[in-house]
């Protein structure tokens, strides 16, 4: 995605340097501010191991082919997004001087097309909302598909802009815009799995160094407080707020009536009638309430054992899976 | 040559012929790098179909490399890099653009012109970054940027990545080298070990900042870094590079030389 500067005309090039001149400054300032002398040096050999590590393959299981690592989001997800930035517009200037990739001249509109969504979409808006409140697998996975393909297709699409912008290609816009999206969306979704394998990696190895996770470790409540005020949560909904629920029809029950003129379908056949009979033998608490009586606790109890029952459920697939891992050490 | 080795050599290469001793070696970083920041800004500036008057803005890259003694071989090998996105967005060119040119009672399709003119200005840029890199070492290049006031923070970033780009790149050269012996006939890192690779590379970089970090502090690093070699002062010799080659640049952009071809050959615009 690294743009030539054949690419680009030299206003849309100034236009893209100035807008990146302001992010530059904003970032320095926030850097500056936070007065940690020990993150220039790391700055430094972080942006020289994004680029090591972009020279390693990755093979695309199923394809042949190799993807590589996505600097940016992974920058900010471990320096934070002005840190990242500043480090991205190392990386790319080194790029563009020693191997050509890219031009001096259209080196503002790469680094807004790299570094700035990839840094401030990807590492502010989308890494640290998710890892707000401390990481997690499943968030370490969503943050870095969502962040990586989202970036690559704003991305790409800035450089379809830019270059129509430029007046250089007789190629219609719908045209440019679909090829370049579709095939950025293959590219973001491989280099997506790779920072998330890299970033569970280094979550297993040194949480600490994630950002976002140090709140984990000074989180305001337990694991077992959290499970005690959701199972109280789950005790007065289930209980309490279902004597409220409302007695209109639902979604599907609404759409029926107006179809059929009826919210209970009539059924016939064998196997109807046979699921009829099996399920009148084994709903002890029909239409949530005892059986034979329209007492308010047949409600309530009915809320409250469901609601155990899916907790009963949900923990004993968990065992049957093995999806919880004791630790050893 | 694998990825890793190939942009070692690169590196060292760049390194070695920035060492070397020639007119445009001894001039002052900061007279380079505006006379090429200008050369690649006019070039931008040309039309898509004034493919004559920009082939005339050769006449730089060529003086700078006859100079400078530098060889437009292994510089010509860089386009690889860059040819993929502009065949991409010239290619259609052709197809789109339905004007035609007469030249010398030839036909020709007016995309051919500005497939050809961009091409044209990819490969003219090229060769002047080069010139300028093989020409200047980093340290020096640095030096140029501070003079521009670009902001310490972003200069030192950018030299410390830099450094520390070779280092780095053995490493994972090392580590890759590790896996392809343990994974034969095995093209690329399998997904499997994608984070466990590329992690591990994380952590000792990681590690080696932190003693980066204590051996500056050992040697009385407070937050000010001292970069810049031996650079010769701005001389009257920096001038009159400057103000001749700006001025003579200039004058290539000027000079109406699409109309001169078209009437050498006779050829209009249709």
């Amino acid at each position: 995605m690294h743009m030539a500067d054949a690419l680009v005309s030299p206003s849309v090039a100034m236009t893209m340097y100035a807008a990146s001149a302001v992010v530059a400054a904003y970032s320095i300032k926030k850097v500056r501010e936070e007065n940690n002398p020990r993150k220039i040096p790391l700055m430094g050999i972080m942006g020289a191991f994004v680029f090591a590590a972009q020279m390693l393959n990755f093979t695309i299981p199923g394809t042949g082919s190799s993807g590589h690592l996505c600097g940016s989001m992974l920058l900010a997800a471990l320096l934070g997004p002005q840190a990242a930035f500043l480090t991205m517009i190392g990386i790319l200037a080194i790029q563009c001087l020693l191997f050509a990739d890219g031009g001096l001249l259209a080196l503002g509109c790469n680094i807004w097309n790299m570094a700035f969504y990839g840094c401030f979409i990807g590492g502010l808006l989308i890494w640290q909302p998710i890892m707000q409140n401390g990481a997690s697998k499943f968030k370490i996975i969503l943050a870095s598909m969502l962040g990586s393909i989202l970036t690559l297709q704003l991305g790409s699409f800035s450089v379809v802009l830019e270059t129509t912008a430029s007046g250089i290609t007789e190629l219609p816009f719908s045209a440019f815009a679909i090829t370049m999206q579709g095939i950025h969306l293959a590219i973001g979704a491989v280099e997506g799995a790779i920072i998330a394998s890299v970033l569970l990696f280094i979550y297993q190895a040194r949480p600490e160094l994630l950002l976002g996770n140090e709140k984990a470790n000074t989180a305001r409540f337990s694991f077992a407080q959290t499970m005690a005020v959701l199972t109280g949560a789950t005790a007065i909904a289930a209980g309490g707020l279902s004597l409220a629920a409302s007695e209109n029809p639902d979604g599907l029950e609404w759409s029926l009536e107006k179809i059929a003129g009826t919210s209970e379908l009539e059924s016939s056949g064998l196997w109807h009638g046979a699921a009829a009979k099996l399920q009148e033998l084994t709903a002890l608490l029909p239409d949530y309430s005892f059986q034979g009586s329209d007492s308010a606790w047949g409600t309530v109890f009915s809320g409250l054992a469901g609601s155990a029952l899916v907790i009963l459920l949900c923990l004993a697939c968990c065992y049957l899976f093995k999806l919880f891992k004791h630790n050893e050490a | 040559m694998n990825k890793i080795t190939r942009a070692l050599t690169e590196i060292n290469e760049l390194n070695t012929l920035a060492q070397h001793q020639s007119p445009l070696h001894r001039l002052h970083p900061l007279a380079k790098l505006l006379i090429t920041i200008s050369y690649i800004a006019l070039l931008m500036s040309f039309g898509k179909y004034e493919l004559v008057a920009l082939a005339c803005m050769g006449l730089y890259p060529w003086w700078g490399f006859h100079v400078s003694g530098l060889s437009w071989k292994k510089c010509v090998w860089r386009l690889r890099v860059l040819l993929p996105l502009i065949c991409l967005v010239g290619l259609a060119n052709p197809f789109f653009d339905k004007h035609v040119f007469t030249i010398g009672g030839w036909q020709l399709k007016a995309g051919y012109i500005s497939f050809f003119t961009l091409m044209l200005k990819g490969l003219w840029a090229l060769l002047a970054s080069y010139l300028l890199i093989a020409t200047t070492t980093i340290e020096q290049l640095c030096f140029a940027l501070r003079l521009l006031h670009v902001p310490k923070l972003l200069v030192t970033q950018f030299l410390l990545t830099y450094r520390y780009l070779t280092l780095l790149l053995k490493q994972a050269d090392t580590m890759s080298q590790a896996y392809a012996l343990r994974a034969p006939k095995q093209k690329g890192v399998h997904f499997k070990v994608w984070g466990s690779l590329a992690g591990q590379l994380l952590l000792r970089s990681i590690d080696r900042a932190n003693n980066l970090y204590a051996s500056m502090l050992l040697r009385g690093y407070q937050g000010e870094y001292y970069y810049g070699g031996p650079v010769t002062p701005w001389s009257k010799r920096d001038w009159q590079y400057l103000l001749s080659l700006g001025l003579a640049l200039l004058c290539l952009r000027l000079l109406p030389w699409s109309t001169a071809f078209s009437k050498l050959l006779g050829g209009k615009f249709l």
